[in-house]
């Protein structure tokens, strides 16, 4: 247990993994790069939650649970948000969201 | 393992991830980017093996880096072509998101460095599968029988979406 890397270094690490989902989710154009970022922010909350239980509360493991159900609710979202975008891409022959304004025509 | 090995492993993991988040949200070519997302996941698996969380690790390795970033790389083939470069983002949301991210990580990080965090004192259980797994499926205290049902629901309400969305309108 003593040799564990202190609790601060895995709160900036998945602090700077946040903003930069962040980052990426306001630059980019492109549907799946959206994704990607979402995926990033979902990741670095996991490994909030994980850490949180192993240093703070190593006696449950409620993090633990709460991060392998965000991980299922990511799965979830992943496979209907990319139904969605072939759907889209069939539709209107690209996926950058400048060009998709319409939700019906 | 000593306290140096974990902080240079640490180190490493650290580097991956951070150095691999910012190629993919910058990277031009999209393929390359979800390469870069299969990088970070796996450090992340690695940062979780070395907190000796096992099963954690196991489930990010094959939901994350094995189940999504496979569904997101099918996407790609079907939807766009390899060889397409993106334009370069906008400067005026290059700058705006940058100032967000900064801004942001500085204040968490900044809140992260002062706050005193207390360990609590009670005794440490070990993760192993057996303790995850009977607290998973339990009722009582410390039982996650529900939201392991909701979640269960929950996918099979999205995979039938995903099949009604994608299916091809004739």
């Amino acid at each position: 247990m003593n040799t564990l890397v202190p609790l601060s270094f895995f709160l900036i690490v998945s602090t700077i993994m946040f903003f930069v989902g962040i980052w990426g989710f306001i630059i980019r154009r492109n549907l799946i790069t959206i994704l990607m970022s979402v995926e990033l922010i979902l990741n670095a909350v996991n490994l909030n939650f994980v850490v949180f239980n192993r240093i703070l509360f190593p006696g449950h493991f409620q993090g633990m649970f709460f991060s392998l159900f965000i991980v299922a609710i990511a799965a979830a979202e992943a496979s209907v948000a990319i139904a969605i975008i072939i759907n889209i891409y069939r539709r209107f022959s690209t996926i950058e969201v400048d060009n998709v304004s319409e939700m019906k025509n | 393992m000593g306290l140096t090995t974990n902080i240079w492993m640490f180190l490493l993991f650290s580097a991956i991830i951070i150095v691999f988040s910012f190629f993919t949200i910058f990277s031009r070519r999209i393929l390359r980017a979800a390469v870069s997302l299969l990088f970070v996941l796996v450090s992340t698996a690695g940062l979780y093996f070395m907190m000796d969380y096992q099963f954690m690790a196991g489930v990010q390795l094959t939901l994350y880096a094995g189940g999504i970033v496979v569904l997101i790389i099918f996407s790609i083939l079907l939807t766009s072509t390899i060889n397409q470069k993106f334009e370069k983002p906008s400067s005026k949301y290059l700058i705006l998101g940058g100032i967000t991210a900064v801004f942001g990580a500085g204040i968490s990080i900044y809140t992260i460095l002062n706050h005193p965090f207390s360990t609590s004192t009670e005794s440490e259980i070990p993760s192993t599968m057996k303790e995850i797994g009977v607290q998973l499926l339990n009722t009582g205290v410390n039982g996650y029988a529900l939201p392991f049902e909701v979640i269960s629901i929950l996918l099979l309400a999205a995979m039938i979406a995903a099949i009604v969305i994608a299916k091809k309108i004739i």
